[in-house]
């Protein structure tokens, strides 16, 4: 039981760190692999937790189709977040 | 401006008020929660409905209005976000991916893609018998179809075929519910023989209304990822 809650608590820590490197990371491909690896990790805890129904919904949209649609963005618009205000400087003013 | 702002906060709190008192002299399933829902749902599935998974007893058969809803929000969503990127009918942009990938991505993807959309249907066709269901058995099968698209720079699926299977499971949800009226008296009600438990045919409606969900949730998802991968910017 006691490793049972280990595992859930290292899970957890991941999960956090995950959320806190995609907000950082400055490369937003970087972050979009990030918020996959939260899904990931929250898709294994679902099937600890007992969920199986919810961790196979995690694990095809959370880690397959929105980091796909993610990435498809990026690669259609700007990859780095200083390049939005290299790109368009209008806004930068507005701001 | 003040005075708009003012009449805008006066309009809400009126709707907030009588909202509220709605949902206060509701009794929302009190009874219900003492007595233990949940007992309920546990004891009736296996027994009266015949159905392994308790999870698709419920998203099916008793809150099956609620999963066409859910269907028709995911249906709305890929609506808007293809009507924003869709340029025009006629005149697609050049692909995101340009070029093929090596021949050990081509090779390895044309092998896996069976494979995928076998475990699809697998997971959508089993959806009372094992964890899964339509939603997720669909993803998978846009899943495989993304492969194909990325590693092929050729690869093309029709937006024709797409639209008539999304729509012939669209019609053949909503037509099981009509069914279920004209036998039951309610929406979506239980009309087919429930069979024996863990049986391939058994749980009533709960297998066709999840294949349809199936097929519309994977036509869907792979129209909305080859008009993303088509975008022009």
């Amino acid at each position: 039981m006691i490793y049972y809650l280990i595992l859930i608590f290292f899970l957890l820590l991941l999960m956090i760190g995950a959320a806190i490197y995609s907000i950082v990371q400055k490369d937003l491909l970087y972050a979009v692999i990030g918020t996959g690896l939260i899904s990931l990790v929250l898709s294994i805890l679902f099937l600890l937790l007992q969920a199986p129904d919810v961790a196979l919904t995690e694990a095809a949209i959370g880690v397959a189709l929105t980091t796909i649609i993610f990435i498809i963005t990026i690669k259609n618009t700007v990859r780095f977040e200083d390049e939005v205000y290299q790109k368009k400087p209008s806004k930068t003013e507005a701001k | 401006m003040k005075m708009k702002k003012i009449l805008v906060i006066s309009l809400l709190a009126v709707f907030g008020v009588y909202l509220a008192e709605v949902l206060f002299k509701l009794d929302f399933g009190r009874q219900f929660f003492q007595q233990g829902v949940k007992d309920f749902y546990l004891i009736t599935s296996p027994i009266k409905l015949q159905v392994a998974n308790t999870v698709t007893a419920i998203v099916v058969n008793f809150r099956g209005f609620d999963t066409l809803g859910e269907v028709t929000v995911l249906f709305l969503a890929t609506t808007a976000m293809g009507s924003i990127l869709y340029k025009g009918r006629h005149q697609l942009g050049e692909r995101t991916v340009l070029f093929s990938g090596s021949r050990i991505v081509t090779t390895g993807s044309r092998l896996l893609f069976p494979a995928i959309i076998l475990l699809g249907a697998y997971v959508f066709i089993h959806g009372h018998l094992t964890p899964g269901g339509g939603f997720q058995g669909g993803v998978i099968i846009a899943t495989g179809f993304l492969l194909m698209l990325m590693a092929y720079a050729d690869y093309t699926v029709s937006h024709v075929v797409l639209s008539v299977v999304e729509s012939l499971a669209g019609i053949t949800f909503a037509t099981i519910g009509l069914l279920g009226m004209l036998h039951g008296g309610s929406f979506l009600q239980d009309f087919l023989p429930n069979g024996s438990l863990n049986d391939l045919l058994s749980g009533g409606i709960i297998p066709i209304i999840y294949i349809a969900v199936g097929f519309k949730v994977g036509a869907e998802l792979t129209g909305l990822i080859y008009t993303a991968l088509n975008e022009k910017d």
